[in-house]
């Protein structure tokens, strides 16, 4: 064996042991007791993996990688370190963007360096597929990150027309891609034009996706870039590239049909409905009856007398900061011998699993956090529901209002419980901008306010009668 | 010969979907964002070829596109796995102090 083949044996062993790492890695993520060693051994697959490269022949310079890690390592520390957990969806989607980027800049750097000539037809479908996936994502993740944060607007933004326009960038996109591989003598510029739709692209994608469609989003964008990462492994014959990528691109896949059907929605719907801007779709329900207003320490007294509680958490929970004070109320709960647990909507919030972070970041233990499809038959048996900044996934028109645009979706029943608390900032309607009959409903009582607020209000008002007793 | 090693691509990468989709299934929605941002550090081992083409040679266009793509990679890595300990660490995974 020359050394050289000794060298290149031993970064392919790297590679392999990283494959294997990041499998088991993702395997013990299925329980929270087992998930953090299992990220251990990731992290050390990936530093197997690095550590491989560097010392394999095909590098022989440092000085700019060393630039990069240093950046990329920096940039990393801060952004992880401070990134509060509310935040954390745009966190996802910026990184959705990086890692799009950096894929989509190896594409470019390998068909800039060598030709489609000299890739040969096979290697051009790979980078082709490769720069197109991680240009639309770079861009279209960016958009995502702009909406959840608040620099561009949530709303949809619409004009006539608008799917034509998409699909016609489309078209000349796929066409550019298909006129670099039949024709790999073709100009340069015909590349660069693709680069250029394919930004084009993502842009114009997310920019009619409103703001509650984001799970959705951010777990196909999330797809698009694992995707887009094994093309590269095709371009540059990396299996690891492949395999790391195959990975990411199932798991994204996973959560948008999960998100697709939690909403009963199609992924085409979530992409081209522009759902958000549709109002005029709930037109035909005009809900009657009265909103019972309750002040905060009655529905505190509620609270203290009741045997079972359960608290549906809603994107509004997020937005006011309330989970830590949420917290404090069901220890406070907790402490009378009230059994206290938490129903979590697989949308609630603003990407997948957003609540329950939220909550154990509080500090909740996450065996009162329950998925939707374990705790829906237990709201017959519940004395109060407390619903905080959450609107459409507990409304009962998804159930029985054929005429709504979210009939099927489906949906926590809490109007089964004896009797509900809303807490809500207005009588606005929820992001779909459907009116909620369950706020009309006899067993329904609202407490207006912001949530952290009112929460506040009945932790104090429950310390009371805890003192009082 | 060419052929034969894409064919070999192409069999990995069927292959790691189905185990993806197999062990993704497994992981309750209860840790949803952290799979998906262990996943995203996952997939940033892309680093390694943009390592490769930051180390190649140096040329001003090919480096500097490699310099960004190896600071964007690193980027997920690091943060990447780092917010992933941060939220497992919440859930309290792993009892270490």
């Amino acid at each position: 064996m020359t050394p050289l083949d000794l060298n290149t044996t031993l970064v392919e062993l790297a590679y392999f042991a990283a494959a294997v790492s990041f499998i088991l890695g993702l395997k013990l993520l299925s329980n929270p007791r087992t998930a953090r060693n299992g990220m251990f051994l990731a992290e050390f697959g990936m530093l197997t993996a690095i550590v491989g490269t560097l010392l394999s022949h095909e590098v022989v310079t440092y000085q700019w990688i060393l630039v990069g890690l240093f950046v990329g390592t920096t940039a990393g520390v801060f952004i992880a370190w401070w990134t509060p957990m509310t935040a954390m969806p745009q966190r996802t989607a910026l990184s959705h963007a990086f890692g799009a980027c950096a894929v989509a800049l190896v594409g470019v750097a390998e068909y800039y360096s060598h030709g489609a000539v000299d890739l040969g037809r096979v290697k051009m479908t790979a980078i082709g597929f490769e720069v197109m996936l991680g240009g639309l994502t770079f861009t279209g993740s960016l958009m995502a990150f702009g909406k959840l944060q608040g620099l561009l607007p949530g709303s949809p933004v619409t004009y006539k027309g608008q799917n034509t326009a998409n699909m016609a960038i489309l078209l000349g996109l796929v066409g550019c891609v298909l006129f670099l591989i039949i024709s790999p003598t073709a100009p340069m510029g015909v590349f660069y034009v693709m680069v250029a739709l394919s930004l084009a692209f993502g842009v114009l994608l997310v920019l009619p996706i409103g703001a509650a469609d984001m799970p959705v989003v951010i777990a196909l964008l999330n797809a698009y870039a694992g995707l887009a990462g094994s093309a590269t492994g095709f371009a540059l014959d990396n299996k690891i590239l492949i395999i790391a990528g195959a990975l990411d691109g199932a798991s994204g896949l996973i959560l948008s049909i999960l998100m697709c059907k939690a909403m009963n929605r199609s992924i085409t719907n979530v992409l081209f409905g522009a759902f958000g801007k549709a109002p005029e779709a709930g037109e035909a329900t005009t809900v009657t009856g009265t909103i019972r207003n309750l002040p905060a320490d009655e529905a505190a007294a509620m609270l203290t007398g009741a045997e079972r509680v359960v608290v549906v958490p809603g994107y509004g929970m997020a937005v006011s900061q309330a989970q830590h004070v949420v917290k404090e109320l069901s220890d406070l709960l907790g402490e009378r011998g009230i059994d206290v647990k938490f129903a979590i909507h697989p949308v609630a919030g603003r990407m997948p699993g957003h609540m329950n972070v939220l909550l154990a970041e509080a500090g909740v233990p996450y065996d009162q956090l329950k998925d939707m499809e374990e705790i829906n038959d237990e709201f017959r048996n519940t004395d109060v529901v407390v619903v905080i900044g959450a609107n459409d996934v507990v409304n009962p028109a998804a159930k029985n209002n054929k005429a709504s645009p979210i009939y099927g979706m489906p949906i926590l029943n809490v109007d089964a419980a004896r009797s509900v608390l809303v807490l809500k900032r207005s009588m606005a309607p929820g992001f779909a901008g459907i009116e909620n009959e369950l706020f009309y409903r006899p067993n329904t009582f609202m407490v207006f306010g912001d949530a952290r607020k009112t929460v506040q209000d009945f932790v104090n008002a429950a310390k009371k009668v805890s003192q009082a007793a | 010969m060419e052929s034969q090693l894409h064919v070999i691509g192409v069999i990995v990468f069927v292959i790691a979907a189905f185990v993806g989709h197999h062990v993704v299934h497994r992981v309750p929605p209860l840790l949803h964002t952290p799979l998906m941002s262990a996943t995203n550090a996952i997939s940033a081992i892309s680093v390694v070829a943009a390592i490769t083409i930051a180390g190649s040679a140096p040329e001003a266009v090919k480096t500097t596109l490699g310099v960004i793509a190896v600071a964007a990679a690193t980027c997920n890595v690091v943060g990447g796995f780092l917010i992933t300990d941060r939220m497992l660490r919440m859930f309290g995974g792993g009892k270490k102090k």
